[in-house]
């Protein structure tokens, strides 16, 4: 999972749908797993497919004109539930980058723990870039993670975004949290003889 | 300039600020169950370390188990290994476990206050997002995922940016059969659904401080519901005398130092919010949600707003919304054919959620076209719905109780509402699914649930029964 990050030039799946909460990312009934392998098959599960298990042709998703391994969302992407199983099922659906103008905080957090990077962009990016791959299902954005920019390759409009500068460097070598958290173990231990 | 209560727990528990970056947060107290969890300890597995503190983390499973039969074996065999597999990891780790069919279990944002284990002053954290419910004892205490379970594990510690903060002030008094849960949600219909991300809030103002430590529970509860990372509020004589004699709660000498520390957790006259709210308790009536998430709600008397037409994404995910629970724009709820009602979560899944269930149900009679299934939110409270005699009451009307867990609020084990059924619930999603594949929800506090259930119909006022 932990692979480093550099620039990445990709097509989107555009979902234009804003408030999407995890229970839809991963509904409830997929979380019985206990390793973190094959939840992408369940991405989506019920705007993806039927209840019989066939494929609702019009979900992005679904549409062989949208590739890429970039996902793009409506604003207050991620509400509700903590589940880190829908940073996986994103993760194992095979995509690296998701742009929203708007992000739940856990959620958000999730996915920077699991090496997929969020991006922040202006309502008005976004939108540009949903008018775009409307336009062109193909169109490619480039995000430029060492230099925190986000291109719409076919506008020209480019943006920065704010990823706090720890978790730059964890996404850009493939570091984890918590081989940091055990090299500070003395630390830990010194604040916990200081509130005794 | 003065402090908030929220920045006077977070920097107390700063073991490092990472320069420019998060802070490495010391957590108290971690609340641990079966569904996000295996993961983080097969990490610890494969990094071959042990729980940096065991005695910190308590483990109990909530969210995959059944409601009926719990003394046998869970039937579901992926369910049953997810639920051994907890208890083989607290056993291998050296971690305190509450079984199924020990007293002690039950739902664990319910068990943590009830237990004494939930403290003002402390840091809490839990693989789920209602973490949040701990808050009202005025601790801070937030949902994380299970790359930072497994953090916690290993060191005790997460990385954390430090949020925002906001207050909200609830000036005067809620009228007669307006709950917690219609506050809650009548804030979060105002902040809407995403408005609170990236703060962290402190209830206050009379209305807040007249609750009960339950209803401050429910409040805190919801507070991830609009976004926010937790919501707390400062601990009072209700707290202290809410805590005082529970299981796990300091003692004698302890209990003296703790209670001096705690009457300090208040934010100063002079600290200043990144952000202020402040609305009229006597303005809200008992409340309903009518869309596929906590924000979309309104009062019962009311109709469903007109979709926001100056933002077309807006405007197309509300008619979707609306769309899956098939009410149109103008319509009013008050009179609509409810199918199930469910009573429980750690929203609603109090003593005092039974108590004011049993109070309007009492000599009356269940309606013949709802199911309703009432689960209690732990053994503990289950026990005492008994002792108080409110099951028989329940009966009496045609009710019956279930045995403890999460059951109906995310529908991960069989309790789920078939397909298409509406169902009024006091629970706190009402994304769609959530309560079962194709399930329509509409929130509600204990009150609006229990007329639903004598009634078979969304009630226009609580009056009129």
């Amino acid at each position: 999972m932990k692979e480093k990050f550099d620039i990445i030039e990709s097509s989107c799946i555009p979902l234009p749908t804003e408030n999407v909460d995890t229970d839809q990312i991963i509904p409830a009934r997929f979380l019985k797993a206990t390793s973190r392998e094959g939840f992408g098959d369940n991405l989506f599960r019920d705007w993806r497919f039927t209840p019989d298990g066939s494929k609702i042709d019009s979900f992005p998703l679904n549409d062989p004109k949208y590739s890429g391994c970039v996902l793009v969302a409506g604003k207050n992407f991620g509400c509700g539930s903590s589940r880190e199983h829908a940073a996986w099922a994103i993760h194992d659906y095979g995509f690296r980058v998701v742009i929203s103008s708007f992000f739940a905080d856990i959620h958000k957090q999730n996915e920077l723990n699991c090496f997929v990077l969020p991006v922040t962009v202006s309502e008005t990016f976004l939108q540009e870039l949903f008018a775009t791959v409307a336009g062109n299902p193909q169109a490619k954005v480039r995000i430029d993670l060492p230099n925190q920019t986000v291109t719409n390759l076919t506008s020209g409009r480019v943006e920065k975004f704010d990823i706090n500068p720890y978790k730059k460097q964890c996404l850009l070598e493939g570091l984890d949290d918590v081989e940091y958290l055990l090299s500070k173990k003395s630390d830990i231990e010194k604040f916990e003889e200081s509130r005794k | 300039m003065g402090s908030t209560l929220f920045d006077k727990i977070w920097s107390a528990h700063v073991v490092n600020h990472i320069p420019d970056g998060p802070d490495q947060l010391y957590i108290d107290r971690h609340y641990c169950h079966e569904v996000t969890s295996p993961q983080a300890f097969a990490g610890l597995r494969s990094r071959g370390i042990g729980v940096f503190r065991p005695g910190r983390t308590v483990c109990s499973p909530d969210h995959n188990i059944p409601t009926l039969n719990q003394e046998r074996p869970i039937a579901d065999p992926v369910s049953r290994n997810q639920v051994e597999t907890l208890e083989r990891n607290a056993r291998d780790f050296g971690l305190e476990y509450y079984g199924l069919c020990d007293p002690r279990n039950g739902i664990i944002h319910v068990i943590g206050p009830e237990s004494g284990l939930t403290l003002p002053g402390q840091t809490i954290v839990c693989g789920d997002s209602h973490t949040s419910t701990h808050g009202a004892l005025g601790s801070v205490a937030f949902g994380i995922g299970t790359s930072e379970v497994e953090m916690v594990l290993a060191s005790q510690c997460i990385i954390q940016p430090r949020p925002k903060t906001m207050r909200i002030t609830v000036k005067g008094h809620l009228r007669p059969g307006v709950t917690a849960k219609d506050l809650a949600l009548y804030i979060i219909t105002r902040m809407t659904t995403g408005g609170a991300t990236g703060y962290f809030v402190e209830y206050a103002g009379e209305a807040v401080e007249n609750l009960s430590m339950e209803g401050r529970l429910t409040l805190c509860n919801l507070s991830i519901e609009m976004g926010a990372r937790g919501g707390l509020v400062a601990p009072d004589e209700t707290t202290f005398e809410y805590v005082k004699g529970r299981r796990a709660a300091p003692v004698g000498e302890e209990w003296d130092k703790a209670l001096a520390y705690w009457k300090t957790l208040k934010s100063d006259d002079d600290a200043v919010f990144d952000k202020e709210e402040s609305l009229d308790a006597a303005d809200i009536e008992p409340r309903i949600t009518f869309g596929t998430n906590p924000g979309m709600g309104m009062g019962i008397s009311e109709c469903i707003p007109a979709a926001p037409e100056h933002n077309p994404i807006e405007a197309q995910s509300y008619r979707k919304a609306l769309e899956y629970m098939g009410f149109r724009e103008g319509e009013k709820l008050a009179g609509k054919k409810v199918d199930y009602v469910f009573l429980g979560s750690c929203t609603n899944g109090r003593v005092e959620d039974f108590r004011a269930f049993a109070s309007v149900v009492k000599g009356k009679k269940k309606h013949p076209d709802i199911t309703a299934w009432l689960v209690p939110g732990s053994h503990a409270v289950e026990k005492q719905i008994r002792d108080e005699g409110i099951d028989k009451v329940l009966e009496e009307a045609g009710f019956e109780l279930r045995q403890p867990g999460c059951s109906a609020c995310l529908a991960m084990n069989d309790d789920k509402i078939p397909a298409g059924k509406l169902a009024v619930s006091t629970s706190n999603r009402n994304f769609e699914g959530r309560q079962g594949p194709g399930a329509r929800t509409v929130l509600a506090g204990p009150l609006v649930a229990a007329s639903v259930a004598i009634n078979g119909v969304i009630p226009e006022t609580l009056d009129a029964q």
